[in-house]
């Protein structure tokens, strides 16, 4: 009992990586119509990011944890304006291109720089050691991230759900022409809703930091399991990205426990699951459907 | 959404087909859709087209004397990988961003093929293609569910679901190690030398590429353009879209199966670079850099990305990379109608003129 316990804590950190991911690919993709494959490599970043902060400056996890967000958030605003901005009255799939090429880019910048080692990164002081929670025990580092995720998540919720710019941007994914109609200037929250996404990214790049290997090709695999998550859930829905980001690190770290003769699985898991999906119900769970084809 | 941005992608992308135009409008879908893109071609004269196709057959006859033969042998193989994927791109409508998982299999089957059964390699390409097709069927099921950007996902997906597969089955694929000493056994003659090797494969090639040329002017390639323009009145005219969507798949995945066949003969190695998504976006960006829909653009963008990054690894330089997401930052921001299509929007724009 207290190892499924055990599993289902680490499904859930393993989920909240995903979860950020799909949140930030979301609200993009409400907003802009752009499906951003440098979503891996702004992860990739923040953790990268993080590290040289620490190793070249001192700048200790908390701070990195504000400052990383922010500078890749401008960063993203930057790019948004510069080249994304540029296609998105076009297909869909030239701004997939183009972030593509800037995938390539990012990561191959960060090798030259720093190679294609990973280095580690210790976790902060406060945060190391364990919880106990009478059943198990569990590291205190992964107990803070999952709460800071579901933190963070419902603060999205709320925003989302509850404010004028929340509302605006629900309105501009579900019914963009209408509410140009009613005088809505949709336009003015592109960049800002940009930058946020891309900050989600990093955020959760630099919570990686300290679990993971930080390395230029990490965010790179990453977010080809985080396309299947948003296709799982149904990328148009919020809602659905987060909760199959959850559900499949949920999947992913039982698979692992239990079937840990078999490494395949638990990597592959995932895609299988995809694949059902689009059996049952293409638009993805908690997608629309779209006009049949 | 996506039904919406595919036909304007029909607009935007599809800039005509100098050269092998032979639109004659059999299909009741192109009557009903005046503005697709093909109308809109200008047809070139007879004399064009045929000068064009003997200019492109002495260039294949001269390459390997002008260039080194192995860095010809792969150009070959990319033409045939690239022009797979514009058949679904251009032609279909549909994005496949997970071509290498048809490449690689049919790489990774030949190459065992050829080591354990010792066929001689046209033969062992051909079951690598099979391969290829076979494992299209189910992807391609899956994957016509679904239309535009999500397509391009799912593709992507499915091909790392391969990959990783690839990389666990060791005992098979010698994992990191990669297939090595993959035979160019054929009746005896030795075509160790690429030069040779070059013109062994040439015809096969030629093959594929005219196999793609048939399907795109077959009845069924205008219909496949149809649902491209408009799926749902495709669909109110009692084409199965999902099922013609699904043929295109597979007859694709073959192709790329026959390059990517091709590939590990003329490595005579396989890796695991073969299967990686880095190779699925580098066969997108070689058919937008020579031109979406114009099928001989993508042999054009297969020369060039080829070349390049033989002259940039030659040249000592290490981050490819780079380069490579350079050209599909600036094809996609300025060059979206790629080589082939902006010359023959320039052609169309000089003779529009001449005869007014």
């Amino acid at each position: 009992m207290s190892g499924f316990l055990q599993n289902t804590f680490n499904g859930l950190v393993g989920g909240a990586f995903y979860a950020l991911l799909a949140l930030g690919l979301a609200v993009i993709f409400g907003m802009l119509r752009v499906v951003n494959f440098a979503h891996g490599a702004f992860y990739m970043l923040g953790a990268f990011g993080a590290y040289v902060l620490l190793a070249e400056a001192g700048v200790p996890f908390w701070a990195a944890l504000v400052i990383m967000p922010l500078a890749l958030g401008l960063l993203g605003m930057a790019l948004e304006r510069a080249v994304i901005h540029r296609l998105t009255r076009l297909d869909p799939l030239y701004n997939f291109l183009l972030t593509f090429g800037l995938t390539l880019i990012l990561q191959d910048l960060v090798k030259s720089r720093y190679g294609v080692q990973s280095s580690p990164y210790a976790t902060p002081a406060e945060l190391s050691g364990t919880v106990d929670f009478g059943l198990f025990d569990f590291p205190t580092y992964r107990v803070f991230i999952l709460g800071f995720t579901v933190l963070l998540c419902a603060a999205v919720w709320w925003v989302l759900g509850r404010t004028r710019i929340g509302m605006v941007v629900r309105a501009a994914t579900e019914r963009p022409e209408l509410t140009r109609a009613f005088g809505i200037d949709v336009g003015r929250w592109v960049t800002p809703v940009f930058g946020f996404g891309i900050a989600l990214a990093g955020l959760a790049g630099v919570l990686a930091a300290p679990m993971r290997a930080v390395n230029p090709l990490m965010g790179a695999d990453l977010i080809i399991v985080v396309f299947a998550v948003v296709v799982i859930g149904g990328l148009g829905s919020i809602f659905g990205s987060v909760a199959a980001g959850f559900g499949i690190g949920l999947i992913q770290a039982w698979g692992e426990a239990y079937l840990s003769d078999y490494p395949l699985v638990s990597q592959t898991v995932v895609f299988v699951v995809m694949a059902a999906v689009l059996l049952w119900r293409p638009a993805g769970l908690f997608g629309r459907e779209e006009a049949p084809a | 959404m996506s039904e919406r941005t595919e036909r304007s992608e029909g607009r935007e992308a599809m800039p005509g087909r100098l050269g092998v135009t032979s639109t004659v409008d059999t299909s009741p879908v192109k009557k009903a859709a005046p503005r697709s893109g093909l109308l809109a071609v200008a047809r070139a004269p007879g004399w064009v087209r045929y000068a064009l196709l003997a200019a492109g057959l002495l260039a294949a006859l001269w390459l390997p004397n002008g260039l080194y033969p192995a860095v010809a042998v792969d150009i070959l193989c990319w033409a045939l990988f690239a022009v797979s994927v514009d058949l679904l791109l251009g032609f279909t409508g549909l994005m496949s961003f997970g071509h290498a998982a048809f490449w690689g299999t049919s790489a990774y089957v030949t190459g065992l093929v050829a080591i354990h059964a010792g066929l001689p390699f046209p033969a062992a390409v051909l079951v690598g293609a099979l391969a290829a097709a076979l494992l299209a069927l189910p992807i391609g099921y899956l994957a016509v569910k679904r239309t535009g950007i999500y397509f391009a996902m799912v593709t992507l997906a499915f091909a790392q679901l391969v990959y990783y597969v690839a990389n666990e089955w060791r005992s098979v694929t010698q994992g990191e190690n990669g297939l090595q000493g993959v035979p160019r056994a054929f009746f005896g003659a030795d075509l160790t030398d690429d030069y040779y090797f070059y013109y062994a494969i040439l015809p096969i090639v030629l093959l594929g590429l005219l196999a793609a040329w048939r399907i795109v002017h077959s009845p069924f390639g205008r219909v496949l353009v149809g649902i491209r323009d408009n799926p749902a009145r495709a669909r109110a005219l009692g084409y199965p879209v999902h099922r013609y969507k699904l043929t295109a798949f597979v007859l694709s995945g073959f192709l790329a199966g026959l390059g990517g066949g091709l590939f590990a003969v003329g490595h005579r190695f396989v890796s695991l670079d073969v299967l990686h998504w880095t190779t699925s976006g580098k066969a997108v960006i070689v058919v937008v850099l020579g031109g979406i829909g114009t099928l001989w653009g993508g042999v054009l963008g297969a020369a060039l990305v080829v070349r390049l990054e033989d002259w940039l690894s030659f040249s000592g330089f290490e981050a490819i990379g780079l380069v490579t997401g350079g050209i599909f930052v600036l094809v996609v921001l300025l060059f979206r109608r790629g080589v082939w299509g902006t010359v023959a929007h320039l052609a169309r724009r000089r003779g529009a003129a001449r005869r007014e």
